[in-house]
């Protein structure tokens, strides 16, 4: 795609317009300080929402009751399949509903330390704010949460915490907290404040005059080309894990709708910050299409170790316990099973390259409910996890009462995204990014139950009142596709699908995508190094222009062809998976989920670098994608002071 | 393991389907069905055919996107199961299965084994909510909701809306989809203010929707990868009863 009309940042573009005052009451007066649309010109506005997950459906639920025309897109059926609905342990709010010390400072603390000291700390404290409004939002709208006798609301422990502020709904809580954003949305549709375009999926964003003016799309079941129209454009469609290929991702999980709107100009922040979940089903065989994450909830009643001896290939029930190593309680005594993702997804990394790891190809380590199942009975442990003791038994075959869980880690989420300022605008200005897709509040490595609670505050709570502010400034623009750019960006978009077909190569897309998740996840995984990016650079682009020669895309583009669909997202994959390694080689620190070898302590931890890394990386699409142009935002640590971060 | 499958294909909305046989080759009982499939796409894609269309997304069982009928059994032959989450070891080797997408009325067929199941959603349009805006909620634990009432609400709220009730029912119904939601809502405090309207509304919306009408053949309950009982169609019913003795709400549910 050519980048002729895409966005200039201005020099020193990285604003982040953090309001000035005390952190604990910025948010608020932000609010004051705000620009409001009168109720009665709401309806003027058009807003175009894309992705209908919890930032996406909350936003959209939200921003049509208060009264803007809203557009949403889905590239699902229904919007309530959006990939929210299969995260499982639970969302985090500071109620401290416990007694045992919480407040918002104790989890605005945890965050920033979560996440190695490289978010921002402005947007993570407004999260840990607001995290308390999202719980009582979501009660009322009907989500099921897990309850005590008394009929209050339970909560349980979660990774990184020393608190229990996590809320749950079984093993089940992005589904019932989308579902509840899904009635709030289909509401509104019946309403007929949002009109919901189901099957339709955002190519391109329209850039006129240096604002983000509109998308274009495709519908894919007829494979129509349309352009929308809209006042402002928010994307909320998700994260990029995919780009490992094997991942807890959904199929359809993709950057496409981001990574084209960097192309427009949009920067993107941190792409190496990716998340790899400690807890998930190890690989089985070379036909895996993904991989199936046990929630980290499972690390509060189970034990993880491996055998002591290297290649010892005992069954389980054989190893007696004092040839056990359960490595995570004996190196981090005070967090024990509860270290963060990051830190136990290494450790588990570390003990299966020494030859300890257990199960086909030993890759894999055992979590153990053994222990609990004796304290509390089957019952305690099955009411609790009974769904997912249930699926390791459907993917596996085996029986997690008796034998214990076999685990690996694996790609999951990514804390990178388009760079946002503190309204959640991106650098474009008019084009908002919430949830996933934006980079602003997890740092270097996100908590457990985190992700539903930023989800949720973008969607509820942040995004309709910045949206607010900025439409306030404009004027509105209508419904008018006329803009020269619209045909512009309508006819790239169509150029771009008539090549895949014309190409009528010798390789499936899927055949790329896996051998693209081969070199990320080899040279840019778990553990990164200066010569292994290096390769990937090279490996990457080589991958890239074999695609565009030899993928075989059959059928029409008029019609629904889910391996056309594929190809695009596959082709953006292979573009942003160069920048990830570019941006994993410039930070030669190791900090949260980046681990570079060439920066670790004695003992094998991270080592950061805060005299020369304390800051946000923002990439610049300059039109040659191995020559990006980075911008930093500096990070400033006024209320959590910069310390090693330390679970032991 | 060796398979034999005969898929329906069906190349638009407007064109006739019939039924093509294939053959997956050398496939491990590891493998899930949807992992199959895609090895036999594969093939399909190398010898220049048209790949198998299929839904699936989250291949976790949550989503709700997949579903098709494997040997006359929505979702396969493995209980409490969406296709994503069977595995080939269900089966023998040699084993002749035959596919075909859902069939309904309301759910007409796009292409191969893919339907419009926007039907659905619309149900959930008519009153399949609480109107409760952003920004007005009470705290959390101002309300007592007993754990009993909230786990009953859950059972019937793990609903992931993939259609297989439907497929599953001979007249075509959507009484148990429409059921669960009703009865998540009805059971907890926060869904009485819309209770009777909602009943009403959303069984309205199903058969606007050529849905069919419930004969309790309880097929529905034997086909939910989620085990929804069907307990809460009767749960609807009595609620329709009732809702037949309440005047009827003015129309606040229009979302102002």
């Amino acid at each position: 795609m050519s980048t002729e009309t895409a966005v200039r940042p201005r020099e020193g573009a990285l604003d982040a317009r953090i309001p000035s005052g005390p952190i604990e009451r910025m948010w608020e007066r932000h609010r004051f300080e705000m620009k409001l649309v009168n109720p009665a010109n709401r309806r003027k506005y058009t807003i175009l929402v894309v992705g209908t997950g919890l930032a996406g459906g909350a936003g959209a639920a939200s921003l049509g009751e208060l009264g803007y025309d809203v557009k949403c897109f889905s590239y699902h059926d229904s919007p309530r399949r959006a990939h929210s609905i299969a995260a499982q342990g639970g969302i985090n709010a500071a109620k401290n509903y416990r007694n045992d010390g919480d407040s918002v400072h104790r989890l605005f603390y945890d965050t920033v330390k979560g996440g190695d000291f490289r978010a921002r700390e402005a947007n993570v404290y407004r999260l840990a704010e607001l995290s308390v409004n999202i719980i009582d939002q979501c009660v009322a709208q009907g989500v099921p949460f897990a309850r005590e006798y008394g009929g209050l609301l339970d909560t349980r422990s979660f990774g990184g915490a020393q608190v229990s502020r996590t809320f749950y709904a079984r093993g089940q809580t992005g589904q019932q907290l989308l579902l509840g954003a899904y009635h709030a949305l289909e509401r509104q549709i019946a309403a007929g404040t949002v009109r919901m375009f189901p099957r339709t999926e955002m190519l391109d964003l329209v850039v006129v005059d240096g604002r983000a003016r509109g998308i274009v799309t495709r519908n894919l079941l007829t494979g129509a080309i349309e352009a929308h129209a809209g006042d402002a454009v928010v994307l909320a469609t998700g994260g990029y894990a995919n780009v490992f290929y094997l991942s807890t991702n959904a199929k359809a999980s993709n950057a496409t709708a981001i990574w084209r709107a960097h192309k427009r100009g949009a920067l993107f922040a941190n792409p190496c910050y990716t998340q790899i979940h400690p807890t998930c089903i190890p690989v089985s065989g070379e036909h895996q299409s993904k991989l199936t994450l046990m929630s980290e909830s499972l690390r509060n009643d189970g034990r993880v170790w491996v055998p002591r001896r290297a290649g010892d290939t005992r069954p389980p029930g054989q190893i007696p316990e004092a040839e056990r190593d359960y490595y995570l309680e004996r190196k981090y005594p005070t967090f024990g099973n509860l270290a963060p993702r990051d830190i136990a997804s290494r450790a588990a990394k570390e003990v299966c390259d020494q030859g300890r790891g257990v199960g086909p190809g030993g890759r894999g380590v055992y979590l153990d409910f053994a222990d609990e199942i004796r304290r509390q009975g089957e019952d305690k442990i099955r009411e609790r996890y009974g769904n997912l003791f249930d699926m390791y038994e459907r993917i596996t075959g085996e029986n997690a009462y008796r034998v214990p869980m076999r685990i690996y880690p694996a790609a999951h989420y990514v804390m990178g995204g388009l760079w946002v300022d503190y309204d959640l605008m991106s650098t474009i200005p008019g084009l908002f990014v919430g949830g996933e897709a934006n980079f602003s509040d997890h740092g270097a490595n996100r908590l457990g139950a985190s992700a539903l609670m930023q989800g949720l505050a973008d969607g509820y709570f942040i995004l309709p009142n910045t949206l607010g502010d900025y439409l306030a400034r404009v004027t509105p623009g209508g419904d008018d596709t006329r803009a020269a750019a619209f045909d512009a960006a309508r006819r790239q978009v169509q150029d771009g699908i008539k090549r895949l077909l014309s190409i009528n190569g010798s390789r499936s897309v899927d055949s790329f995508h896996r051998d693209l998740g081969r070199v990320m996840w080899e040279l840019c995984g778990m553990a990164r190094n200066d010569a292994g990016l290096r390769k990937a650079l090279v490996e990457i682009p080589a991958l890239r222009e074999d695609f565009w020669k030899n993928v075989r895309v059959l059928e029409s583009g008029e019609e629904l062809n889910q391996s056309l669909e594929k190809a695009g997202r596959v082709a953006d994959f292979l573009e942003l998976g160069e920048l990830l390694a570019l941006d994993a080689l410039q930070r030669t620190e190791s900090c949260g989920a980046h681990f570079r070898e060439e920066s670790q302590t004695d003992d094998g931890e991270a080592r950061r670098d805060d005299e020369r890394f304390a800051y946000a990386a923002a990439w610049e699409h300059t039109g040659n994608l191995s020559q990006p142009r980075l911008h930093r935002e500096p990070l400033v640590f006024e209320h959590v002071h910069l310390a090693t971060r330390s679970y032991k | 393991m060796n398979l034999i499958l005969k898929v329906w294909r069906q190349k638009g909305a407007g064109s006739p389907g019939r039924f093509v046989s294939y053959q997956a080759t050398n496939v491990s009982p590891d493998m899930s069905f949807l992992e199959m499939l895609d090895v036999v796409n594969e093939g399909l894609i190398a010898r220049g055919e048209a790949p198998i269309a299929f839904e699936h997304d989250c291949r976790e069982g949550i989503c709700g996107s997949c579903g098709f009928v494997i040997n006359g059994v929505p979702h396969g032959p493995r209980r409490g199961t969406t296709v994503c989450q069977l595995h080939l070891r269900t089966f023998e080797d040699g084993d002749v299965l035959t596919l075909e997408p859902w069939r309904a009325r309301a759910f007409p067929v796009l292409k191969d084994l893919v339907v419009d199941r926007a039907a659905l959603d619309r149900i959930i349009q008519a009153g399949g909510f609480i109107s409760a805006p952003t920004g007005s909620a009470p705290d959390a634990n101002a309300l007592l909701i007993p754990k009993d009432d909230a786990e009953r609400a859950f059972d019937a709220a793990a609903c992931i809306g993939c259609g297989a009730c439907v497929a599953a029912c001979p007249n075509a119904s959507a009484m148990l989809f429409t059921a669960a939601k009703v009865s998540h809502l009805g059971l907890l405090p926060q869904g009485q203010p819309e209770r009777w309207d909602r009943a009403r509304d959303m069984v309205r919306a199903m058969d606007r929707e050529l849905f069919g009408s419930c004969t309790n053949m309880r097929e529905c309950e034997a086909a939910c990868p989620k085990e929804i009982s069907i307990a809460f169609i009767a749960r609807l019913n009595r609620d329709l009863v009732k809702a037949s003795f309440q005047p009827r709400r003015a129309a606040a549910a229009a979302g102002v």
